[in-house]
């Protein structure tokens, strides 16, 4: 009986012990729980929010995908929503969730999912739906032609597992590519090699500002000249740490940017920008319409954005008369080590928002799992640089060749493009990706922004030395809330940055209360007993 | 053995049990009940220490924003210094012309006092701003502005910004810019028609101005032949582009949709105009690699 008594204690404590913990987010549906059957009875009338890419093609293609969705399942509408960019989805959603209204189905990135977290159940879990038999990856209940987990190229999937679950499926990825004028590089006696060096195209980059007595530059004799134009600095900053092996942050989230090999990647940056050989897409502009006026030699932008570079290319954004003929090469990004090349993983993923209604969910699931089929990523991964997430869909012979007819046409065989496919392909397991938690996708935007910062000052000819950067990585750390982000701990539970040990004081004084209750507790248990036994 | 012998044997091993089971008890009590004294002396020391402690850190917080306020009160005495050292006249100095503006070099830092004509957007903090004065435009690019602040900034409200000249694809703006609203009559611009500018290299010096551009012959934008293209055919949240011609030139246009959104006459005039419509167009003369007007009004030519 003693015992028993000692049990239930125990039992109650513990179920006391989730009364103690914090409870923070939002409050969203419960934890979703797969129905045993898809109500083929009910009508549902799903959303779906995605980017509005400058490549009208893709549109249409969401428009065709959910047309075969729907004969497949006539009783699911999908209801399409286009979004100029990333951010403006990220914020609607940020502002969905409060009101319990966010889509059913969304084009997102990791980072973003990770904020979306933040919230209580809001964004499903896939992990249970991909394994399902019925309604999962290959689920014998699919009307449609799908494909296996083991099919989803596992580097792209594990992108989408934040905490040791799965929140999102890939929907297309990509890779940076460094665009080359390679006309330009031999007229400057230089030899292109098939993997680039950072040192190389500095080195480049630098030669080509000789100026001729008229103020043209040499190299092309135009007025303009940038040799080397990055588009997206936070994949720079992102992608020189990780080949110099300087920090980042740790998976849980700590920041550890803010350190030397920053400081050092930082001053070199400043160095080629006092030249004026180096610029970026936010200080100057596109790099592809500097590259295709014959103004630039390296542009690195997303192998997503091949079908604008090159002066055949089937998009063009300058006139034609701005255009200068060129030889174009599509090489990796600069690297720091040749024998063991690194670039990032990026592209959109597919979420699934939680929802009370369990056969709604299922119903995302299912429109979800069917964007990754092989007809609509053959037809998405074909309108740019982009690469099918299934190895079903990268070997389908309908693919394949498509990827041997490089260079029959400049539109739907491009060159440029299926090269740009191709060299993701190649170095797939090059990728990499950056840690996702609630704060990653500001710690993406700082990182950037630290280039953009420092050209910006080299430019206005301000001092860029340690003292500067010191102090930008102040301003960044204030401006980005870096000093703010949650770090979880490992149970899950998120904790703000460490306060550091508790002073010996506090710690002497907690020791003794909890030794003094114990003793307490001991002293009336003790009388308890006598009592009984006085009683008995 | 007598009984009475061995009852009284046991009557005395059970009194010495329990007087040894008394002491012992009694003495595990005493230990117990020090032990709780000297806890509670621990206890009574260690909140005293805290409350110690407590008083030290309110101190620190007293001296510290005590220090603050001194350092605060040196440098709001250091800028009205530096103010007064400025030499009469020399404020205005530095408030740049038209003229002064187109001559200063790129990426150096400008002041410029002008009127808002029109807001593009306000987006985190940041707003695109259309300003114009007597003499000439700017372009105002991400200014750094509260919400509150941004709905202050009504057409006509003169303001002076300072921030740095920088060039976007042809289009010259100031960015990363600071402003303070002026007290002054409202001012709005009238449109200069530019239409025999067109294709002259005189054009650019009326970048950002409001422009009128007459009697130009609608194109089809692409080979599919229709009169105007959506970046976002689907929800209409995104800018329109159409293609104009005059004297065989032809010009790339748009609606910018944070300028005039879905909503507004000029959106509805250019879905609805055809190819081969003649038409007046007034907007914004923006710079993307070469001129690209930003239309807020479109008619059927006069």
């Amino acid at each position: 009986m003693r015992i028993s008594k000692k049990l239930l204690a125990l039992l109650l404590a513990l179920a006391c012990c989730p009364l103690l913990t914090a409870c923070h987010g939002a409050v969203g549906a419960d934890a979703f729980q797969i129905p045993m059957q898809l109500d083929a009875d009910r009508q549902f009338e799903l959303t779906f929010w995605a980017k509005n890419d400058s490549n009208v093609t893709q549109s249409a293609i969401y428009r065709q995908a959910i047309d075969a969705f729907e004969k497949y399942y006539p009783n699911i509408h999908i209801e399409l929503r286009l979004y100029p960019d990333y951010g403006r989805i990220y914020n609607d959603v940020i502002t969905n969730i409060a009101t319990g209204t966010t889509p059913n189905v969304c084009i997102t990135y990791p980072d973003h999912i990770a904020t979306y977290l933040t919230g209580s159940n809001v964004v499903a879990p896939l992990d249970a739906l991909i394994a399902d038999p019925r309604y999962g990856l290959g689920g014998s209940e699919l009307r449609f032609d799908g494909y296996t987990a083991d099919e989803v190229v596992p580097k792209f999937l594990q992108e989408c597992v934040i905490g040791g679950r799965c929140y999102a499926l890939p929907f297309m990825r990509s890779t940076e590519a460094c665009y080359v004028n390679k006309t330009l590089v031999e007229a400057l006696g230089y030899t292109l090699p098939e993997v680039l060096t950072w040192d190389f195209v500095w080195e480049v980059s630098d030669a080509a500002m000789a100026k001729a007595e008229d103020g043209t530059f040499l190299v092309n004799g135009q007025k303009v000249m940038i040799p080397f134009i990055y588009k997206s600095t936070d994949n720079m900053m992102i992608q020189l740490l990780r080949q110099y092996g300087g920090d980042y942050s740790t998976d849980a989230g700590e920041i550890l940017i803010f350190n030397d090999t920053t400081r050092a990647l930082l001053h070199t940056v400043s160095e080629h920008a006092a030249l004026r050989s180096f610029s970026t897409f936010g200080i100057s502009s596109y790099p592809g319409n500097f590259l295709n006026a014959g103004q630039c030699i390296f542009a690195v932008d997303s192998t997503a954005g091949a079908t604008w570079m090159g002066h055949t290319a089937p998009h063009l954004d300058i006139a034609a008369d701005q255009l200068a003929e060129f030889e174009l090469a599509v090489r990796p990004i600069p690297q720091a080590d040749v024998n063991h090349p690194t670039m990032i993983s990026q592209g959109p993923s597919v979420c699934v928002f939680n929802k009370e209604d369990a056969q709604e969910v299922l119903a995302s699931w299912l429109f979800t799992q069917f964007l990754l089929t092989n007809d609509v990523q053959l037809a998405y991964a074909e309108t740019e640089g982009y690469v099918p997430v299934t190895l079903k869909a990268q070997q389908d012979p309908a693919y394949q060749e498509y990827l041997s007819r490089s260079g029959e046409d400049n539109d739907e065989h491009y060159y440029v493009k299926i090269d740009a496919a191709r060299l993701l392909m190649d170095y797939t397991e090059n990728t990499f990706v950056t840690p996702v938690f609630n704060g990653s996708a500001s710690l993406r935007d700082a990182a950037g922004q630290l280039i953009e910062e420092v050209v910006k000052a080299v430019r206005r000819k301000k001092t860029v030395d340690d003292a500067y950067i010191t102090s930008l990585y102040n301003q960044i750390t204030s401006l980005y809330r870096l000093d703010q982000i949650s770090t979880p701990t490992a149970d899950g539970e998120e904790t703000k940055a460490d306060m550091g040990p508790l002073p010996g004081t506090a710690v002497t004084l907690l020791a003794a209360l909890a030794a003094a209750w114990v003793l307490i507790g001991a002293y009336v248990l003790s009388h308890q007993m006598k009592a009984r036994h006085k009683g008995k | 053995m007598k009984k009475s012998n061995i009852l009284t044997c046991v009557v005395a091993v059970i009194a010495i049990a329990a007087i040894i089971f008394g002491i012992v008890t009694n003495g595990k009590k005493g230990d117990l009940q020090k032990k709780v004294d000297e806890l509670t002396a621990n206890v009574a020391t260690l909140t005293s220490n805290l409350d110690a402690a407590k008083k030290e850190a309110a101190d620190a917080v007293k001296n510290a924003e005590e220090e603050i306020a001194k350092v605060k009160e040196e440098a709001e005495k250091a800028i009205e210094e530096a103010k007064a050292a400025l030499l009469p006249g020399e404020e205005a100095k530095t408030v740049m012309t038209h003229a002064d503006y187109i001559a200063a070099e790129l990426d150096s830092e400008v002041t410029v006092e002008a009127y808002v004509q029109a807001k593009q957007s306000w987006w985190e903090d940041k707003a695109t701003i259309y300003t114009q004065a007597e003499d000439g435009a700017y372009f105002i690019y991400n200014m750094a502005i509260s919400q509150e602040d941004y709905d202050k900034l009504v057409p006509g409200t003169k303001i002076r910004v300072t921030g740095y000249k920088s060039e976007w694809s042809g289009e010259v703006e100031i960015t990363d810019a600071t402003f303070e609203i002026l007290e002054a009559d409202p001012f709005i611009a009238e449109p200069i028609d530019v239409t025999a500018l067109l294709a002259t290299e005189e054009l650019i010096q009326h970048q950002n101005e409001l422009v009128a551009v007459k009697g130009v012959t609608v194109e089809a934008y692409d080979e599919s032949g229709a009169a105007f293209a959506y970046k976002n055919a689907e929800n209409k949240t995104d800018d329109l582009y159409f293609k104009v011609s005059k004297d065989g030139q032809t010009y790339e246009f748009c609606v910018e949709f944070y300028l005039c959104g879905q909503d507004t006459e000029v959106y509805k005039a250019v879905e609805a105009m055809k190819v081969g419509d003649v038409i007046d167009l007034e907007g914004f003369l923006y710079w993307y690699n070469g001129a690209n007007l930003q239309a807020t009004s479109l008619k059927a030519a006069e």
